[in-house]
């Protein structure tokens, strides 16, 4: 796959219980682009989101990461082009040490040891957790567990990264590591967040979501200053873009 | 000392991975021996106490090399102990044979077979707990599944293990969130109730977010470990070792044995 794009045609998808989450979403994001996926509580980013890895697979319309169609039978390919950094570390860090956690992706991957090894280091390395290395993840403090949580997913060097509120709970300085950060990643992003300030520091464009439906898309300023678009769908403009120096 | 440090497994990790004697011995090697134990001690008849003595042996030497702490250790088994006190509770009453006189009380068979019943409990479940805390899970896992175990066994074992810490966690935050809205009043059993059914709904939730969370990673249901450990001389040594005290012991009584060599043969 040369060419990282994430394609969904038409996505409708109902909860075994009946709840409608996603009734026809279309979006496509270019390779190497930051997109900021925003909208309220249970207006179905992730939802969307599950499907772009194959976790829930399409009941109706398409998903369509690089030349692969994410089925059941192609997940397995799905999952190793897009890495999925969860919403709470706490579900996704599993393992006794956080060495093990970050070499638990490579290693199902069937890399030899020496290559895992050096992931799992390159990828600590790459969000500043080396020292964390042996201890166990359930102590670490919540700017940690989410940073251990991106590095077990750099560690199996998807093309596509796709991250579900990732400064939920963080504090400023852990925030603001996580900006910095993410504008360095050069991988494809998609980004569910509420926080809109930072969708203004790393994403390009933004889709907007409500009740299952794909409201809004364009560039990041166009759209977030469209005052009226964005208190129609329980959003608000981020003060970033009302004040000349952010606070 | 708070309830959730009894449920507190997650020092178990940590212990597991720990460098000593005990942690060096191949993983393979402490799970047959400790499988060999539980077997031969399941073994004795019902009445066997004094010829269960010699086993406490291993657990101990397990404990001691491995420098795990046994007042932990112990109370994680207690934590299990009601589960063989209701299995042994009525031997008492439904065996009253006598079959010996302490002082100036009557030992009736059924006691003999409770004391018993505990014993093997205290030696099956200390040594399976200290094959765990000097080995860890995720590594006796890897053993068992290179010990030719059914992959969905060990995957089960690893993910049940996994979620006693999810499920003591979302335990112990809803308690303490029951507790601050109680006044100081102890909770009613009403409401532990409700919280039981909601902690059974929450941990499925959990449970599958984790489960997805490790598909996401790749995770086909098999366990694989960075640094597969591999079998020595040593571990051979202990494996042939151990699996020759437990035969004797199991054939001879002992600690009989020992106690007529002490007395002289007096008895």
């Amino acid at each position: 796959m040369s060419h990282h794009v994430v394609e969904v045609r038409d996505l409708w998808y109902a909860y075994p219980d009946g709840t409608e989450a996603l009734k026809g979403v279309s979006f496509r994001v270019e390779h190497g682009g930051a997109v900021a996926l925003i909208g309220g509580n249970g207006a179905g980013k992730s939802t969307l989101l599950l499907h772009l890895n194959g976790c829930l697979t399409t009941e109706r319309g398409e998903v369509r990461i690089g030349d692969t169609i994410v089925t059941r039978e192609t997940a397995a390919l799905a999952r190793r082009a897009v890495g999925m950094v969860f919403q709470d570390p706490d579900d996704q860090l599993f393992m006794p040490t956080v060495a093990e956690d970050v070499a638990f992706g490579p290693l199902n991957a069937g890399l030899p040891p020496e290559q895992v090894e050096s992931r799992v280091a390159a990828a600590l390395e790459r969000v500043g957790v080396t020292h964390l290395r042996e201890r166990p993840p359930y102590r670490l403090s919540t700017g940690e567990k989410r940073a251990v949580a991106i590095a077990t997913v750099l560690a199996m060097s998807p093309d596509v990264l796709v991250m579900d509120e990732p400064s939920s709970n963080l504090d400023p300085r852990a925030r603001r590591r996580l900006i910095q950060h993410l504008q360095s990643f050069q991988h494809t992003k998609i980004i569910a967040t509420h926080d809109l300030e930072l969708v203004v520091e790393v994403c390009r464009h933004v889709f907007v979501m409500d009740a299952g439906r794909m409201v809004a898309q364009g560039p990041t300023v166009e759209i977030l200053s469209d005052e009226k678009l964005m208190l129609a769908h329980g959003l608000e403009r981020p003060h970033i873009l009302r004040h000349a120096h952010p606070h | 000392m708070r309830w959730a440090d009894w449920v507190e497994i997650g020092r178990m990790d940590e212990l597991g991975r720990m460098d000593t004697p005990a942690h060096r011995l191949d993983a393979r090697a402490k799970a047959i021996v400790t499988l060999v134990f539980i077997v031969v001690v399941m073994s004795f008849p019902r009445h066997a106490v004094s010829a269960l003595t010699p086993f406490l042996l291993y657990p101990v030497v397990l404990v001691a090399a491995g420098n795990i702490p046994a007042q932990y250790l112990l109370k994680k088994v207690l934590l299990a102990a009601p589960f063989a006190l209701l299995i042994g509770l009525f031997n008492p009453f439904m065996d009253r044979q006598p079959v010996g006189r302490v002082g100036p009380w009557v030992v009736t068979g059924g006691w003999v077979s409770f004391a018993s019943i505990m014993l093997r409990f205290l030696l099956t479940v200390g040594a399976a707990l200290a094959l765990l805390a000097c080995t860890g899970m995720n590594r006796l896992g890897a053993a068992l599944e290179r010990l030719g175990f059914p992959r969905v066994f060990v995957a089960q074992l690893l993910f049940l293990y996994r979620y006693l810490f999810v499920v003591s966690a979302e335990a112990a935050k809803m308690k303490r969130s029951a507790e601050v809205r109680a006044s100081g009043r102890p909770l009613r059993l009403r409401v532990y109730g409700s919280m039981i059914g909601h902690l059974l709904l929450r941990s499925m939730d959990r449970a599958e977010r984790v489960y997805r969370a490790m598909v996401a990673r790749g995770f086909d249901g098999e366990v694989r470990v960075l640094r597969p450990s591999s079998f020595r001389w040593s571990d051979a040594a202990f494996v042939v070792g151990c699996v020759l005290f437990f035969v004797s012991a199991r054939l001879w009584n002992l600690a009989e044995a020992l106690g007529r060599l002490l007395t002289g043969g007096a008895s």
